[in-house]
Parts: C-alpha cells; sequence; structure tokens
C-alpha cells in the first residue's frame, strides 16, 4: 500500500471512530460547546470573551477535575458573529448533547428561541439577546442574566437623570442620541426607546450604524454635531466602539456625557487617547485580576500554556472577565443541576433545572474566590434574568473605574414593556407551547 | 413630506454653511480612501481580468503585519521611528513575498483557466490570509503605529461661515498620501517599460505573449502593486479606527467605486470613489433622517446605478459594441 493510500485509510478510520469516541465521552463528561468568534470583524471583542470562557472551564478541569467530579468536555465553535455560521454551530453540536449553548450574539440567538425547546437545550444569552426572553412562563429555555439591554438603557437613563440633579424628571426636554450597531443587538432597545421618550418626555435622536461602516462613522458624528444631544448612549459591538470613541473625541463631544452598554473594552477605549477620558460604560462585574479565582486561572491556565491569549496583561480586563463570569454562570448551573437532581453526568434538561434554581450568594461568591467580583445572582422560575443592578465605569486613560452606586433598572417602566413584548412575541410565532415544564422548589 | 425632501436639506445647507464644507470635506477624505481601495482591484483586473476577492483581507493582512512587526521589534526593546520603518519595509516585503506566492501557487497553475476559476480562487487566499493572519497576530485590535510613522494627529479648526470647519491632521495626510500614491502609480503604468507592458497584457494576454512579455513577471509586479496599496489603506484606515479584522469589510465600500468608475479604469477609480463618498456623505446627512438614518451603506449603489443608467460603460469606460 503507497503512502496516500495509508493516509487516505488512517483519515478514514479516525473518522469513522470520532462518532463513538463522542459518545463514550457523553456518558462520563459533560459537553459544553462555546460559540465564540476570534475571526471576523468582530474578533476583537469575542477574541478576550472567548479566552475569559475557555480559561475558567479549563481552570476548573485542571484544578477540581471538573464539576462534581466530572470532566467538562469544552470545544468552541468558530462563528464570526455571523448568525448563518451560528446555526451551522449550533445543529453541529447539538448531536453531542449539549447541556447549554451561549450564541454570544443576539442575531444567532434569536432564530434558536424557538429550537431550545424542541431540542431540549438551554439557551444562555448573557445579558443580550431578546429582552423579553426574561419571562420564564414563556420562554422556559431561555435565560439571559444579569440585566437585559432594556434595563441597561434605563440604567443609563437613572444615570443621565442622576448626573442632572435630581429622579428621572430630570429627563425632561433633554435630548439624547443613541449609536447603534444596525443590527438585532442595537436594534433590540428600540422600542423601549420608543415608548420611554413620550412617557418620560425626552427627544430621542436614533443613528444607526450599519456593519459596513463601523470604521467608516463620520456622517453619524456631523449629525450628533447637528442635533447636538444632551447626552449619547452606544451600543456597539467590535471596532464600532472603538472607532465611536475616537469620532466623540474629533468632534470634541463631552465624554462625561457619551456612556455605553456594557461592551466596550479597554482597547476601545484607549484608541481615543487622552481625550476619552471620562467615556463611561455600565458593568456589573469588577475589572483586574486581584481575586483567588483569577489567579487560579493564572496558575493553572495562562502560566500552564493551556490559554490562547496572546498578551497576559489581558487577563482581568473588562471582556476577559465578562467571559469569566459567563462561565461561571455556566459551572453553577451544572453545580446546581447536580445538587437537584442528583446525577452527575446532568442533561440540557437537568441544567435548564439548574439554571432555574441558579442562587449565587456572597457566601458562594466568597467560596469560588469571587468576593467583591460582583453581586448575587438569583434566577427563578418565573424571571429568568433578575434584573440586576449595573454601575458606572469610567475610563482614566490607563483603565476603567468605577464612578456610581449600583443602579436598579426601571422596572416600572421595563415590566410592563416587557410581559407585552412577550405576549407579543409568542402570538406572532403562534401556536408558541404552553409551558409544560415544572418548576421546582427554590 | 415634499418639503422636507426638496427644500429643508437645501435650507440646512444654506442656513449651516459650515456644516456643508464639513460634510463635503468628510465626503472628500472618505471618497480618497474609497478609490485607494478601488485602486487595488482596478489594478489587478486590469492585469489579469481577475476580481479580487481577497483585497480587503490583503489591506487587513499588511496592516497587521506593519503592526504586529512592530510590536514584536518593541518587545525586543527596540521601538521608535526606526522600528516603526523597519517594519513598514518589512510589511511591504511580506506583500512582496505573498504576491510571488499568488503567482507560483495559484495564477500560474490556473491560467487560461475561465475567470470564474480565477475569482473562485481569491475566496481561496482570502480564507488563507485570514486563518494564517489570525494564526500569527491573534484576533485581538491594535494600534496602529501613526505617530511613530510621523502621521500628524490633532485638527485645524477654522472659524468660517457663521461657524467652525474642523479639518483633521491625520484626514489631510491620507489625502495627501494617497493623490502621490496614485499619481505615483499612474506615473508608473503610463510612463516605464513595465507599465505599458502591463497595458498590453490588459488588452491581450495573448498579443502581449507573442511580443515577449512575460506574464509572470507582470503578474508579481501588479499583486505587489496592489499590496503595497493594500498596506497603505491599512495604515489610513488603521489610523482612522484601529488594525482588526473589521477593516475587511471596509473593502466592501469599493464596489460601489467600481461599479461607477469601471474595473479597469485607475481615473475612474478615483473620481468614482470622490463621487460616492461625498455623495453618501451628503446623502446620509441631510436626507438620511427621513428614512431612519443608516442609509449611506445602500445609498452609494444607488449613486453607481443612478449614474449607470446614464452612463453604462462607466464614468471613463469606452462603449463597447460588439458584432452580431
Amino acid at each position: 500500500m503507497s503512502i496516500r493510500n495509508w493516509v487516505l485509510a488512517l483519515s478514514a478510520a479516525s473518522m469513522l471512530a470520532m462518532p463513538a469516541i463522542d459518545s463514550a465521552q457523553a456518558d462520563d463528561s459533560i459537553y459544553v460547546p462555546l460559540f465564540t468568534y476570534r475571526t471576523g470583524p468582530f474578533a476583537g471583542s469575542g477574541t478576550q470573551i472567548a479566552n475569559g470562557m475557555h480559561d475558567y472551564l479549563t481552570m476548573l478541569n485542571e484544578r477540581d477535575g471538573g464539576i462534581g467530579g466530572v470532566k467538562l468536555v469544552v470545544e468552541e465553535c468558530e462563528t464570526g458573529y455571523d448568525t448563518k455560521k451560528g446555526l451551522e454551530c449550533y445543529e453541529a453540536v447539538k448531536p453531542k448533547k449539549p447541556v447549554m449553548v451561549n450564541p454570544w450574539s443576539t442575531g444567532i440567538t434569536l432564530p434558536l428561541i424557538p429550537k431550545a425547546a424542541v431540542d431540549k437545550i438551554p439557551v444562555l444569552s448573557m445579558a443580550y439577546g431578546l429582552s423579553a426572553s426574561a419571562k420564564g412562563d414563556i420562554f422556559p429555555w431561555i435565560f439571559n442574566p444579569p440585566a437585559t439591554y432594556w434595563d441597561g438603557f434605563t440604567q443609563i437613563l437613572k444615570y443621565i437623570a442622576e448626573q442632572e440633579g435630581g429622579g428621572i424628571e430630570k429627563l425632561q426636554g433633554k435630548k439624547i442620541g443613541y449609536i447603534y450597531l444596525d443590527a438585532s443587538f442595537g436594534r433590540e432597545p428600540l422600542p423601549l426607546i420608543e415608548q420611554l421618550s413620550k412617557e418620560l418626555d425626552f427627544e430621542a435622536k436614533l443613528y444607526p450604524v450599519a456593519a459596513a461602516d463601523m470604521q467608516n462613522q463620520s456622517s453619524q458624528w456631523l449629525s450628533v454635531r447637528r442635533d447636538r444631544p444632551d447626552y449619547m448612549i452606544l451600543y456597539g459591538w467590535g471596532a464600532l466602539n472603538s472607532t465611536a470613541v475616537k469620532e466623540a473625541v474629533k468632534t470634541n463631544y463631552p465624554m462625561d456625557k457619551f456612556i455605553s452598554i456594557w461592551w466596550p473594552s479597554e482597547d476601545d477605549a484607549k484608541g481615543g487617547g487622552d481625550g476619552a477620558k471620562g467615556f463611561k460604560t455600565l458593568n456589573w462585574h469588577a475589572v483586574g485580576a486581584d481575586f483567588p479565582l483569577i489567579a487560579d486561572i493564572q496558575k493553572y491556565v495562562v502560566d500552564a500554556g493551556k490559554s490562547q491569549v496572546s498578551d497576559k496583561s489581558k487577563v482581568g480586563q473588562v471582556l476577559y472577565n465578562r467571559g469569566v463570569y459567563n462561565s461561571m454562570l455556566i459551572a453553577e448551573a451544572i453545580r446546581t443541576a447536580q445538587q437537584i437532581t442528583g446525577n452527575k453526568v446532568v442533561t440540557g434538561e437537568d441544567v435548564r433545572r439548574g439554571l432555574e434554581s441558579l442562587n449565587v450568594d456572597e457566601a458562594r461568591l466568597k467560596e469560588m474566590g469571587l468576593e467583591g467580583f460582583t453581586g448575587p445572582v438569583k434566577l427563578t422560575c418565573a424571571d429568568h434574568n433578575g434584573h440586576f443592578s449595573t454601575f458606572v465605569q469610567s475610563w482614566n486613560g490607563e483603565a476603567y473605574e468605577k464612578v456610581s452606586d449600583y443602579i436598579t433598572p426601571m422596572n416600572d417602566k421595563v415590566g410592563p414593556l416587557l410581559d407585552a413584548d412577550a405576549k407579543a412575541y409568542a402570538e406572532k410565532n403562534a401556536p408558541w407551547p404552553t409551558r409544560s415544564e415544572a418548576c421546582d422548589a427554590s | 413630506m415634499l418639503y422636507n425632501i426638496f427644500i429643508d436639506p437645501f435650507v440646512q445647507m444654506v442656513q449651516m454653511p459650515d456644516l456643508l464644507v464639513q460634510t463635503l470635506w468628510e465626503g472628500l477624505v472618505s471618497g480618497v480612501l474609497y478609490a485607494l481601495i478601488a485602486l487595488g482591484f482596478v489594478l489587478i483586473f486590469k492585469a489579469s481580468g481577475v476580481f479580487n476577492f481577497a483585497q480587503g483581507i490583503m489591506v487587513v493582512f499588511s496592516a497587521l503585519t506593519l503592526v504586529g512587526s512592530y510590536e514584536k521589534f518593541a518587545s525586543w526593546g527596540f521601538s521608535g521611528p526606526v522600528a516603526a520603518f523597519v517594519a513598514l519595509i518589512l510589511a511591504a516585503a511580506v506583500m512582496f513575498v505573498l504576491a510571488v506566492l499568488v503567482e507560483r501557487v495559484v495564477l500560474r497553475p490556473l491560467v487560461n483557466q475561465p475567470d470564474i476559476i480565477l475569482f473562485m480562487a481569491t475566496f481561496g487566499i482570502t480564507y488563507v490570509l485570514i486563518g494564517f493572519g489570525e494564526m500569527v497576530f491573534g484576533g485581538d485590535p491594535k494600534q496602529m503605529i501613526a505617530s511613530e510613522l510621523f502621521l500628524p494627529s490633532g485638527a485645524f479648526d477654522v472659524e468660517m461661515l457663521g461657524g467652525r470647519v474642523s479639518f483633521q491632521k491625520l484626514d489631510i495626510a491620507a489625502a495627501v498620501i494617497a493623490s502621490v500614491m496614485i499619481a505615483g502609480l499612474a506615473v508608473f503604468f503610463q510612463k516605464t517599460r513595465i507599465g505599458r507592458a502591463l497595458r498590453a497584457v490588459a488588452d491581450s494576454h495573448k498579443a502581449a505573449l507573442s511580443v515577449g512579455i512575460s506574464l509572470n513577471q507582470i503578474w508579481v509586479i501588479v499583486w505587489f502593486a496592489a499590496g503595497l496599496v493594500a498596506l497603505v489603506t491599512g495604515i489610513m484606515w488603521g489610523a482612522r479606527s484601529d488594525v482588526s479584522f473589521a477593516l475587511e469589510i471596509v473593502a466592501l465600500k469599493a464596489l460601489p467605486v467600481l461599479v461607477l468608475g469601471g474595473f479597469t479604469s485607475v481615473p475612474g477609480a478615483i473620481v468614482g470613489g470622490l463621487i460616492i463618498g461625498v455623495g453618501e456623505k451628503l446623502g446620509e446627512f441631510y436626507w438620511g433622517p427621513l428614512l431612519g438614518g443608516g442609509i449611506e451603506s445602500w445609498l452609494a449603489y444607488v449613486i453607481a446605478l443612478v449614474f449607470l443608467l446614464y452612463r453604462p460603460q462607466g464614468l471613463f469606460g469606452d462603449k463597447i459594441i460588439e458584432r452580431i
């Protein structure tokens, strides 16, 4: 047999052997696919998140032998932040019985919402995706803690009102600009903005940026110069954020009045130079690596050469820690599922129950080595989000620093709108299945 | 509604002439940068009849090579302008090696194949460069080494027409550098022996071969020239935002320019770029709010198509009459 034939034969044999390996893994391990994007236009944001997610789960394998003694099989699937590729990833991982998927794109999350209940795979869209999917009675398989895009918008509005010296009545007569990625993510808060601008009597000016023009925003910022909004709110991703910061600096827009949802990284602000000082974003967890858990990630993963971080200083930055937070939710949901069911190797259905019973309190955070990293998270059968508080952090030229107390969302405004939107979603997608999953006692 | 479409924008132009000047300036700067991208496509199309889908990733790859090399030098304690210019030369050298590889591995084996095969091959080049670039440089965004390359920062603010018009020094530098580059390429291709050979190849591969012109050599030169254009484009766009794989989609902006200016005309790429740049900025700024904003990404195609209704051969193309 020639070498070529040997190679072909070996390749064929290994392909045939693969399903057997997968099913063997399914018996004594927990399969956790990670939808990531380390390439493409949004890789600047996606890479750091992917590293944080991957490194936390790898650390659990290395330090603890997995969760509850069961190894995690962590596999990345590259989506490029492309909905079509994301759906291909979903179909590719589905036969391997994942305990949950993390789409890391609102565009990918939306088409997965109807699939999740059918395939019995919970979807964790952490602080992104469809805001109304917080309603557990209508979306039993979708989870989006710790806050929705709608919550984030109202938290920014409350912060603006506070800067103006009072309650939300201070928003009256203000002009608030909203610059956003013209995609599912950026368009998500538009119904809320329309509603709240009427209720609170502020003028909303919209500045959509197409993905192809992320790095070419001069038209939008010329419009900002013409409209002179009192505050600007940013819902951007990837290069949109860094370009927006640069354009704001170029336009001499006051940076202390430029506030973003929770996605900009240090790199996004750094590009604006000294002029970017004062740029603000929401956040709900600490930045920095000074936590015992992150020290363990350093020790067991980064220093051991098992991480893909190109630069160790990235560990502890905003988006790396965001990835760590996401994987903390994954791991705690699996751990809770093990406790509820008594099974070590849990299924998607078990982890869905684990997510509904998730209760990461202060004691548990301390036990994990994350004391002071973030606030407690508790989800319920009815509330898959929690609508937790966030704070405002400001760029000081070197790093982000916390500049506000925790801000609660406007639950009185968002709650009824979420109810209505969830109901409208179910009607639009009729016959939407009535929830049949029982609730665990929490 | 009719007032908002036909009257109000012009009233705004008269009432706020400073913003009109600013919009025109931003449009011209964008237009010059679009022309640069389009030029990369035109060079390769002229020489080989191939629409080079990889031009966008060449912009990313060249800029990443420049910044990545500089970062590597800096990690060895060698930083500053000298290191930056060494990195620049290295990036240009890498684009030359890429041109040689493309000619040897892709074009030469596919010679005489239908154009669609060559076009698909450029898809392959794109994905190879994405994978290789990601493997070598990672996906993290990088800051362009603008100050090390003596690119200016800051702005000239000019009080005029009852307001303020801001001219970014970087934009002025971009316009100057792009103009010099375009002029240099025009002279190279019009006045030198290689340039004449390129034009001969563009007219007919067979006729060029029959008079002893080396197709392979011309292809290397043209791909290298397109690589240099990509490098300059990457530096300019990277300095305006950052250097990341997002630069790849900036290349999409060249498509309406090519539709308008034609795939084979260097002047067409330049004038087309300026028309698209100014047209989309004016459209977005004055008429965009009527349609909810964000119209410039498709408005560029509308502008190009409207022009084509009156000049189907493009701005500088000749009428093609085929006998049937």
